[in-house]
């Protein structure tokens, strides 16, 4: 592993200590983190492999494969039949024997990893892509925007609320607004497409002021503008029942974690000292917290990852949790397995964002020692 | 452990979730004791013929206390509450006639009538005709049929009778003729006359008059009686919430300590399996099995566990382990020469318990609505009747778009309790056991 890196302690050398610090970070972290998806990966392959599943995805493309290319051959359509039967037979067997079909499980399994790892997810058997295409990869490229546009947009605004808020509340707690803080917390037990239903049922059904649910108002507007607005008017309900899932509990636990450090001896120091407020929560509560505070971002939002599907599908959002909830629905095999796998990359591609900022921020974080500070 | 659970009780939200617990777990039993599991079962999956006599969609009756709404209740007139006579002609040949007689007490029309016939021969099938008699002595031939075997009339949807009516049967039948858009109130009658042709020939019908609203929690759209999954989805949401909670944390807990307590590779596989783990898509991987393989809730229940025995709970655990096997009473438990297992389970573990039990409670709604959402998602248990499943059926039939809100707030509101109730519990234990919160909040 990479030798321990000291932090020079002068300003001006900062920088560029920093920087080589962040990069062999980064590499450390990326090598294991790979290591660590290539697990993950197989793990999902092992379970979606168990009955023979991916096996039948892959005979199927190959017969699909072939059975194109011999439809298309001049030469082949004018064989009668039954050579042309057995011609085709001879080609998949072929075909299946390149890609180890014929060998035993294990072995296999390493391929089919290799495949996944490099998005190879074979052809849909129901479902097609807006473009027509049946290749899953196509399928899931298509959804993933709509998904990273609600989903990260929320994460980002409940983040930056939910800090400013608890910051507001630690400097006055005890405060009314403080005591509804706590009492509302247990609030954020159920899941964002609970609420989803009670925002659809009043703003939808009841006050018909909102959508009921889809990205854009059928058929799409013409205009640039008009399309981005409508997009803004649909995201309305999702997000906010995203933002009433986990508001309070954040600022509540925000705010919590606030005190604790503001209670500490530098802060009095500081404060004895004569600082400002907004100068202490800068340099003595925010940044000492800044780790803490961006490993909950990311937790956050790998938790919205996996929560997107039952909440697309409550709200029709055309992402790639309701193409998972479509498959289930069509026993479309290969596009559950591709999204699985596609969710796994997200959360492994949140772990390294993670991990990178985190060696940004926290000089504490030395490589080759500990994981994490 | 008395002083604490006063210490608990003092905080207000405290007692409300407790209260909320009770409440559930009385439904709980209420419903295990009331409807025993395989009759839960066959009510849920018996299909329409066991639930004939429901209407479809029906609201439950509290809709009823908004004032001014006066909404319908289904009216079952059978026949052996009946006037009938019968009188014996040429053979074994009887005429008979049968009055299916009740009083219609609503400002609204009933959404529907049908009479259900369970005829008795053994040759020659009976034979009748229907008759309906209004409070005002007005008389309507309705029909005349052979009743081979168990069979509905269902007048409201018998075209020819709408159309020699020139309006739905149930409206004009049942409506008062100077005012056509109210049911006449007062007695009608339903005259049911024919023959029976063997000596044991037998027929029992019944007029079912099918109202707005059903029951304590409605009907669906099956016609089932919605009160089996709300009562039922309690003992199954605690069940499955509280296996999963205390599967998932004890095996955390125990694997921490150990990780701990060996150090070296031990805890370093631990560490990496946890890595690993976090990478995996939960729900995805439940989705996938529940597709692939299994849907039993037990088979969930296995997989949810065994995903979060690797959670982020294991760093919370081991991080307070490596302080606690620094204590100085450990290191006494070694001196006089505690086994590895002993020091673990004796010394250890018990030092997590104020960490574990908020964590524990807190976990319990998050494995219920686990269960929901799956329910949601079409991949709930197939033969278990359960609040998501009902959300999952009020959400395909479109119950936020026809209007049928209580079908999915019921459910909705049933899965908002128990999560609070356990969250609210959750979070003031959380702050009985661990004081540094208490100083502050």
């Amino acid at each position: 592993m990479a030798e321990v890196i000291s932090i020079p302690r002068p300003r001006v050398r900062a920088v560029p200590g920093t920087v080589v610090r962040v990069l062999t970070y980064s590499a450390t972290r990326l090598a294991v983190l790979f290591l660590t998806v290539v697990i993950g990966v197989y793990l999902t392959i092992l379970v979606a492999n168990m009955g023979g599943y991916v096996d039948v995805i892959k005979r199927a493309t190959i017969r699909e494969q072939i059975g194109l290319q011999v439809s298309l051959d001049p030469v082949m359509r004018r064989l009668p039949v039954e050579q042309r039967q057995a011609r085709m037979e001879e080609l998949v067997r072929i075909e299946e024997q390149t890609l180890g079909l014929d060998r035993p499980f294990l072995p296999r399994t390493f391929v089919y990893l290799q495949d996944a790892l490099v998005l190879r997810l074979g052809f849909a058997e129901r479902m097609t892509s807006d473009t027509g295409s049946r290749l899953v990869r196509n399928i899931i490229v298509d959804r993933l925007p709509s998904t990273l546009l609600l989903f990260v947009t929320a994460q980002l605004l409940l983040f930056v609320t939910s800090v400013l808020w608890a910051l507001s509340l630690s400097r006055r707690y005890g405060s009314m607004m403080d005591k509804l803080v706590i009492a509302l917390a247990p609030t954020s037990a159920p899941p964002a497409w609970f609420y989803g239903i009670f925002l659809i049922l009043i703003f939808a059904a009841l006050l018909r002021v909102l959508p009921f649910g889809g990205m854009v108002q059928a058929p799409p507007p013409e205009s640039r503008l008009a399309y981005t607005l409508s997009v803004l008017r649909h995201m309305i309900l999702p997000m906010t029942a995203l933002f009433l899932t986990t508001v309070f509990l954040a600022v509540y636990s925000w705010r919590t974690f606030f005190l604790i450090f503001s209670s500490e001896d530098y802060v009095e120091v500081a404060k004895a000292k004569g600082l400002s407020s907004g100068a202490i929560e800068r340099r003595y509560i925010l940044r000492p917290t800044l780790p803490t505070i961006v490993t909950t971002f990311a937790l956050g939002l790998i938790g919205a990852w996996t929560g997107a599907i039952v909440l697309e599908t409550v709200f029709n959002w055309p992402g790639l949790g309701r193409a998972l909830y479509q498959a289930i629905g069509l026993f479309d095999t290969p596009v559950i397995v591709g999204s699985t796998i596609i969710y796994a990359y997200l959360l492994a591609i949140t772990v390294f964002v993670l991990d990178i900022v985190y060696a940004l921020i926290d000089p504490r974080v030395k490589v080759g020692i500990e994981g994490r500070g | 452990m008395s002083r604490a659970f006063r210490d608990l009780l003092k905080y207000p939200s405290a007692a409300a979730g407790l209260a909320i617990i009770a409440f559930l777990v009385a439904m709980s039993i209420y419903a295990v004791a009331t409807i025993p599991y395989s009759e839960a079962i066959r009510l849920w999956r018996g299909g329409e013929a066991l639930w004939a006599e429901n209407p479809r969609n029906a609201s439950p009756v509290w809709v009823n206390l908004v004032p001014g709404r006066d909404l319908p209740r289904t009216i079952v007139v059978r026949s052996h509450q009946a006037v009938r006579t019968e009188k014996k002609l040429n053979g074994d040949v009887r005429q008979f006639s049968i009055s299916l007689a009740f009083d219609y007490p609503y400002r609204k029309f009933p959404r529907e009538l049908a009479v259900f016939f369970e005829p008795e021969y053994t040759d020659r099938a009976p034979n009748v005709a229907l008759l309906w008699r209004s409070p005002d002595g007005n008389e309507i031939r309705l029909t005349e049929i052979t009743v081979r075997r168990k069979e509905v009339y269902r007048i409201s949807a018998d075209s020819r009778l709408q159309q020699d009516l020139g309006g739905r049967p149930e409206v004009v039948l049942l409506g008062d003729p100077n005012a056509p858009d109210q049911p006449l109130r007062g007695r009608h009658e339903l005259m049911i006359r024919g023959f029976l042709f063997d000596e044991s020939s037998q027929l029992e019908p019944r007029l079912v008059v099918y109202g707005e609203v059903y029951g304590l929690a409605g009907t669906d759209h099956q016609r089932r009686d919605l009160i089996i999954p709300l009562l039922w989805g309690a003992p199954i949401a605690i069940a499955f919430g509280l296996l999963a909670a205390v599967g998932s944390t004890l095996s955390s807990l125990v694997i921490a300590a150990i990780g701990v307590w060996y150090g070296r590779w031990v805890d370093g596989l631990i560490q990496r399996i946890t890595e690993v783990n976090l990478i995996l898509p939960a729900l995805p991987i439940l989705i996938m099995i529940g597709t692939l393989y299994s849907r039993s809730i037990w088979v969930i229940l296995g997989v949810v566990i065994l995903l979060g025995v690797f959670g982020s709970g294991i760093k919370t655990y081991r991080a307070l382990f490596i302080q606690v096997k620094e204590a100085p009473y450990i290191e006494a438990a070694r001196a006089y020469g505690a086994g590895n297992l002993r020091a673990v389970f004796q010394y250890m573990i018990p030092r997590a318990v104020p960490v574990l039990v908020p964590q524990f409670v807190t976990l319990i709604p998050s494995f219920v609505f686990l269960e929901a959402s799956l329910a949601v998602l079409g991949l709930g248990d197939p033969v278990l009747p359960t609040w998501g499943k009902v959300i999952e059926d009020a959400y395909r039939q479109g119950a936020l778009f026809t209007g049928h809100y209580y079908w999915v707030l019921q459910p909705a509101v049933l899965l908002m309790l128990s999560g609070l109730g356990f969250t609210m519990l959750g979070f003031a234990l959380d702050r009985v056991f661990n004081p540094r919160l208490r100083e502050v909040s």
